[in-house]
């Protein structure tokens, strides 16, 4: 590596080609020698504005320093804008959530994609967090939502809303992740994004009731109670078996989800948290649990949600979202603008545990360096990786992988399907390529 | 009394007491034990309705095959499919297992390598237990009014899917007292494995990896790229990325560009997509309230047509705004295939003037 390229501050470009589209450049080109042209190729930007002025204003420096922009010559916005509830600004509105198209047949049962591509740190934005609804959303009145206990307890409860937000609270940031995320690239390439390969992941602060308190209050079966069954109030009525060690572990009835209520599409009022465990697992709109001795081999854990084998057999209940890792930036469907310096950054997490290590290779798996894990580190969150990384212009194949703090390392695509075949459609954990071409675009490709 | 028994008593007060105090401290350690209160029998019942594997929690009740029928073609077939086996709104149900697999309890076509029975994996081939089917229909169909079936409409659904897999006669009635011994014909019954390393926390996975860090073996062939044709299939993604920062998203309105340079001056035009929302916001969010959006798309069909279909079918037709409003109060039939399209007797009619206006107006 070249210590000039070292030195590149990455994509940083003069003007004019930072300014003008490419049809814009053509015409300067074609008009390179007219005055016209000039004003063009030295970044002025809109036609009716070049004067021999605006000339001379770039050549001292740049117009948005030496001519004051309105924001800082006038009056803003005052304070608790309608609806008094902020949003995020409106140059940020290219990162939405957004559908796969083909992947699902109706809006109502069907998955909308964070957009990992463009998020910091490791809590996702509420407004952003992946959307999966099986029979439709609803916004329910909480003065009218209810849960009840029942089953293997002493007492089979009802509690309101109020009764469960006096109860002792806890707080904690974790992961959910889909059982089907990355599911498209278990055979080939299908999906442009990193938003659409791995934006079925979303990491929250999640505040409610531990399971363990509301079942210990309702005088669980200690001897005899295997299982716990959570259930829904929407029209599916998503119902899903949970072990009893799971269930008095860290599960959390939460009502609260990054320091405000639930959103509607999260489940609001009341959703289950499983930490570690799939999402379909954290029941949203959570209005009831069953204490039993059995599993229930409900339709999302006989039907789908289960691990096709190359025996023909399906692994049913396998709930455990194994340690995942991928890079966020530079990823597949994004541009690098130049070479030199980039920080290599991405997610990693693990459903057994806390991540230990993540290494990140940018010849396709032949090298790896270790990258910096950014605080916090907890278990069963997403965790944050950064590395750093100068591109010399040549094409390039990133990949990160990660290991959890049992010391399982995350497999590579060939692994996984040496065991689970290629009939499965869940628990695809493999290590992702980004191939960077020397054109700059990065784009998702399949290396082992 | 003496002073030994004196003793004695005081002895067994304090015992007393200090158990009182044990029994006060526990209660202080959870005094909010209480809160809540205890279900109702009717409650429980209402809202304990799931199903399992040994139909613990199934009422009592039957249905025949017949009835399920007429059940089926009414409510269910729109989106599923006369026979089950709907490929163009829902997955396929019905479809793929054989008589031998009724037999051997697996479903052979599931073996990698295997010959293909159906074109894609049916909801039969892979479900080993018929509770399962008899609880989702029961608490989740149909799709747009779930739980409005009896028990009696549940049997006789389940006993017409079952029939169209050949796992029961035409002439069956299924009912809580034989749909055990419907499960030993269940063709995938013996097709679950449970593996409990993947539902444990401290499981060990199936799959090994080691950390290697230098000149790791590596096949060097790129397996897979996106397919050419599927550059802009998931629209322009540098309308999906920030225009600030390290990258920008590629823009795939146009072919990848040549050099390093050309793809700068592009990304260079990289703009923020205006917010969705104005004219025509309202009307979208009454169909999808109504459930319209279950069956209609924008442009495209689904089980009935897009309303930019019905726009420009119905443009210029006079008295538009009226005949949309029939269309959408009573439903009806044959204009756009054979499935009806239900009456929707819940819709004011100022709501449904505001749809009609909103389709009229060509559906934006």
């Amino acid at each position: 590596m070249s210590k000039d390229l070292s030195d590149v501050i990455g994509r940083v470009i003069p003007a004019p080609e930072n300014h003008l589209s490419a049809d814009q450049l053509e015409v300067a080109r074609k008009a390179r020698r007219s005055f016209m042209g000039k004003a063009l190729a030295m970044g002025a930007g809109a036609v009716a504005s070049t004067t021999a002025a605006t000339q001379a204003l770039a050549a001292e420096g740049e117009d948005v320093i030496l001519k004051l922009p309105e924001h800082s010559t006038g009056l803003g916005m005052p304070v608790a804008m309608d609806p008094g509830y902020g949003k995020p600004s409106k140059w940020e509105s290219n990162l939405r959530r957004r559908q796969s198209p083909g992947l699902t047949r109706v809006d109502a049962a069907s998955v909308s994609f964070t957009p990992l591509q463009g998020l910091f740190g490791i809590i996702t934005p509420s407004g952003l967090h992946f959307e999966r609804h099986h029979q439709g959303w609803w916004d329910i009145d909480p003065s009218k939502h209810r849960l009840m206990i029942n089953g293997m307890v002493k007492r089979q409860r009802v509690f309101t809303m109020d009764d469960l937000m006096r109860l002792p609270s806890v707080s904690r940031i974790h992961f959910i992740e889909c059982g089907a995320n990355t599911a498209t690239e278990w055979g080939n390439v299908a999906v442009p994004t990193v938003q659409y390969t791995h934006g079925m992941v979303s990491c929250s602060e999640f505040t409610g009731v531990l399971l363990s308190t509301l079942l210990e209050m309702c005088g669980y079966d200690k001897k005899a109670a295997k299982y716990v069954l959570a259930e829904g109030a929407d029209g599916s009525s998503m119902t899903r078996t949970i072990d009893i060690e799971r269930a008095m572990d860290d599960c959390i009835v939460a009502w609260a989800m990054n320091g405000e209520m639930l959103r509607p599409e999260n489940g609001y009022p009341l959703r289950l948290v499983v930490p570690g465990i799939q999402g379909v697992s954290w029941v949203k709109y959570l209005r009831r649990i069953e204490v039993g001795d059995q599993k229930w081999a409900a339709k999302d854990e006989a039907v789908h949600y289960i691990d096709h084998m190359p025996d023909g057999t399906h692994r049913q209940y396998t709930g455990i979202q194994e340690c995942k890792s991928v890079i966020t930036t530079p990823s597949a469907g994004q541009t690098l603008l130049d070479k030199g310096y980039y920080n290599v950054t991405g997610l990693a997490w693990s459903g057994r545990g806390a991540i230990k290590r993540v290494d990140v290779s940018v010849d396709g798996g032949r090298n790896w360096r270790t990258a910096r894990l950014e605080g916090p580190v907890l278990p069963k969150a997403l965790t944050r990786f950064n590395i750093d990384w100068v591109w010399d212009g040549k094409p390039a194949i990133l990949q990160a992988r990660a290991i959890d703090s049992t010391g399982y390392v995350q497999p590579k695509i060939n692994q996984l399907r040496a065991v689970r075949g290629t009939k499965s459609v869940y628990h695809q954990n493999a290590i992702q390529s980004w191939l960077v071409q020397e054109n700059g675009e990065v784009s998702n490709v399949q290396v082992y | 009394m003496t002073f030994l028994t004196k003793l004695s008593r005081h002895t067994a007060i304090a015992a007393a007491l200090s158990a009182l105090a044990l029994g006060a401290a526990h209660a202080q350690n959870t005094p909010w034990n209480n809160m809540g209160r205890d279900a109702t029998p009717a409650e429980v019942k209402a809202w304990d309705i799931d199903v399992r594997p040994d139909f613990k929690g199934l009422p009592k009740g039957a249905g025949s095959v017949s009835l399920g029928e007429t059940v089926w073609e009414a409510k269910c077939a729109s989106c599923h499919g006369s026979f089950g086996e709907s490929n163009e709104v829902f997955t396929p149900i019905i479809g793929g297992t054989t008589k031998k697999d009724i037999e051997t309890g697996r479903v052979a076509a599931l073996v990698e390598g295997a010959p293909a029975t159906a074109p894609q994996k049916t909801t039969i081939m892979k479900v080993a237990t018929v509770s399962t089917l008899w609880d989702y229909i029961n608490r989740a169909m149909p799709w747009n009014n779930p739980k409005t079936l009896t028990a009696d409409e549940v049997f006789g659904v389940t006993a017409y899917l079952l029939s169209l897999a050949e796992i029961v006669p035409a002439d069956f009635v299924l009912s809580d007292q034989n749909i055990a011994e419907v499960q030993k014909r269940m063709p995938n019954r013996n097709g679950m494995v449970f593996y409990e390393p993947m539902w444990k926390v401290n499981g060990k996975g199936d799959v090994k990896n080691v950390a290697c860090m230098k000149d790791c073996a590596v096949d060097p062939k790129v397996h897979s790229f996106l397919p050419d044709f599927a550059r802009d299939a998931h629209g322009n993604i540098q309308q999906q990325n920030r225009v600030i920062g390290p990258v920008r998203g590629a823009d795939t309105t146009k072919p990848p560009p040549k050099s390093l340079k050309d793809a700068g001056a592009s990304a260079a035009g990289a703009t923020v997509v205006a917010q969705a929302g104005g004219a025509g916001g309202d009307v979208k969010n009454l169909l999808a309230s109504n459930s319209c959006t279950a069956c209609h798309g924008l442009k495209n069909k689904i089980v009935g047509p897009g309303f930019n279909e019905i726009a420009a079918k119905h443009k210029g037709k006079p008295n538009l705004e009226a005949y949309l409003i029939e269309k959408i109060q009573q439903g009806g039939s044959g204009v756009w295939g054979a499935v009806p399209m239900p009456p929707q007797p819940q819709l004011s009619a100022a709501d449904a003037k505001s749809m009609a206006q909103w389709i009229a107006a060509g559906a934006q």
